[in-house]
């Protein structure tokens, strides 16, 4: 039976840190290619989810990867404010994760 | 040659590594020691200042171990992004530094030097013929920015680093460039594959980022012969395997699978990662031809910074917490309204959204404790001081709905509560610049030291 799994559990790293100083991209390596694949082929980390959850104004500005080298689903969005710039609160980018602590994943 | 073998000591010189697996990646008998020494990821300041990231006595310590290993194998060390933003001024600051440990250590070498900074004027032209592209900071760059920009300095590629070694200098002290870039130099000089150089250097500029465990501190080797690389961590308990070293291609990068990079775009739709005992044995990385671009950095000032920290325990307080900071930020701006346009009120609450802001997600948490940070950045630093008095003043006895501690709302953390931060920049360039040649931005001098 497919039940939801929290994404915590099966995923061994969550971080996220700038890619340059304009852009926050965020990494989610799973445990396993099994569970990378449920992730990718489930569908739940899509533009729509990623734009809502980082209050983006257009969902086109949300890039999304799928990395099956590395069991990884990249996510790469824009910043409100640039690195350093008056307003920002996160100099490297290494705390933007963790809004998809909440994402689930039926398995 | 049937391979070059590339010793990287660490992520970023300044950082420090460990002397006895550096000694270690020493004695399999390295082509070069390259290394990166800078980055625009601790934020604009360092590029607006012109100013080191690291500091003096960690940047000698690393720089000696490398001048003397060199040295003693007579081997090139290729240092790039001295230190830190690249700019003239960092390049002459690592620049003194080298020459102090020289004088020190009695050694004596020939000295390349590279320099990255941007000429305003010549800046201005190319944006006005349209060489200037905009990409990741989505606003189309103009004359009056590059005016404002205090610090420009250009990413170099491999080019540059090439045309030094072919006069055989012992030490190359770059401005700003590409990371991968001294490592890739002297691969690609001697005929090996483009795309697999410039795939090892991403992979060895980061140290043993790409090892497990994971350590930017510790020294990596990259060898590479003809059709594939290796890469091997030189702490012993460490390895490289085709998994951590697939996981560091997302390291810091948007993309995965494609990375734009000086004249081109590497992609690693193709790559394979294999184990070999204690290495990863990488093979098919592709590198695709574009126009030549460099990626031109500058920063602005914006003012000057002044801060207060504070604490909040009292739980009406914390429940009163929007209003007060919307009732201190009105009132302040009222008083100074005949500078309004010269300043900014910025107040962080930590424990509540001080992190995240409006993408803070957990809206309910039972919250105990608050950290307020006040911010105030105006337009001289006496100014940015004297409206955070007023600003932390106010809040510490600011009146609100329920109040009952009429003596104080704030715990302040210091004495003087009003904390000087200094100038504040901005990142304002951040676009690609297409040159006719990938060496002419970037003058080499030599000298024998």
């Amino acid at each position: 039976m497919v039940k939801p799994v929290n994404i915590v559990d099966i995923a061994t790293i969550i971080r996220s840190k700038n890619a340059k100083p304009f852009l926050f991209t965020m990494d989610i390596f799973f445990d396993n290619l099994g569970h990378y694949e449920k992730a990718v082929n489930s569908g739940v980390i899509n533009k729509k989810l990623i734009a809502k959850m980082y209050h983006l104004e257009d969902e086109n500005k949300a890039e999304i990867y799928n990395f099956a080298q590395a069991w990884a689903i990249k996510i790469t969005i824009p910043r409100a404010v640039a690195s350093g710039g008056i307003g920002d609160t996160d100099i490297y980018g290494a705390q933007q994760h963790a809004p998809l602590y909440s994402i689930k994943i039926p398995i | 040659m049937d391979e070059i073998r590339i010793l990287t000591p660490n992520g970023s010189i300044g950082s420090g590594f460990s002397e006895e697996l550096f000694e270690e990646g020493m004695k399999r008998n390295p082509h070069a020691i390259a290394v990166d020494a800078g980055s625009t990821d601790p934020g604009p300041y360092f590029l607006g200042k012109g100013r080191s990231i690291s500091n003096k006595m960690m940047i000698k310590r690393d720089l000696e171990i490398l001048l003397l290993a060199r040295d003693k194998n007579n081997i090139p060390l290729l240092v790039g992004s001295a230190c830190g933003p690249g700019t003239k001024s960092t390049l002459e600051w690592t620049i003194n530094i080298v020459k102090e440990i020289a004088k020190e250590e009695n050694l004596h070498f020939k000295l390349a030097t590279i320099t990255g900074d941007i000429d305003k004027e010549f800046l201005k032209n190319a944006v006005k013929q349209g060489k200037v592209r905009t990409f990741e900071s989505d606003k189309a760059l103009t004359v009056e920015e590059v005016d404002r920009a205090t610090n420009i300095v250009a990413q170099m590629g491999v080019e540059p680093f090439m045309e030094a070694l072919k006069s055989k200098p012992d030490v190359i002290i770059a401005g700003r460039a590409y990371d991968p870039a001294m490592m890739a130099a002297l691969p690609i000089m001697n005929g090996f594959d483009e795309a697999l150089a410039e795939h090892m250097g991403k992979i060895l500029e980061c140290g043993s980022m790409a090892a497990e465990p994971s350590s930017g501190f510790e020294p990596i080797l990259g060898t590479i012969r003809k059709g594939y690389f290796l890469v091997e961590p030189m702490n012993p308990k460490s390895k490289c395997t085709p998994k951590s070293v697939a996981d560091h291609s997302l390291y810091e990068e948007c993309n995965p699978i494609k990375a734009g990079l000086p004249g081109g775009t590497l992609d690693l739709s193709q790559t394979v990662f294999e184990q070999t005992g204690r290495m990863t044995k990488v093979s098919g990385t592709k590198f695709v031809k574009d126009t030549y671009t460099v990626k031109v950095e500058g920063a602005a000032k914006v003012g000057y910074r002044t801060v207060f920290i504070a604490g909040v325990r009292d739980p009406i307080m914390i429940s009163q917490i929007d209003y007060l900071i919307d009732g201190v930020t009105e009132n302040t701006k009222a008083f100074f309204h005949d500078v309004a346009e010269d300043f900014q009120i910025l107040l962080h609450v930590y424990g509540k959204n001080g992190v995240l802001g409006k993408v803070e997600y957990i809206k309910d948490a039972k919250i105990f404790e608050l950290g307020l940070i006040g911010e105030v950045v105006a337009k001289t630093q006496e100014l940015a001081s004297t409206i955070c008095g007023y600003l932390s003043h106010l809040s510490m006895h600011f009146d609100y709905p329920g109040c009952k501690a009429t003596a104080g709302n704030l715990a302040m953390l210091y004495s003087p509560e009003n904390i000087d931060a200094g100038e504040v920049f901005e990142f304002n360039i951040y676009h690609l610049l297409e040159v006719d040649s990938p060496t002419a931005l970037f003058p080499i001098s030599f000298e024998e030291i």
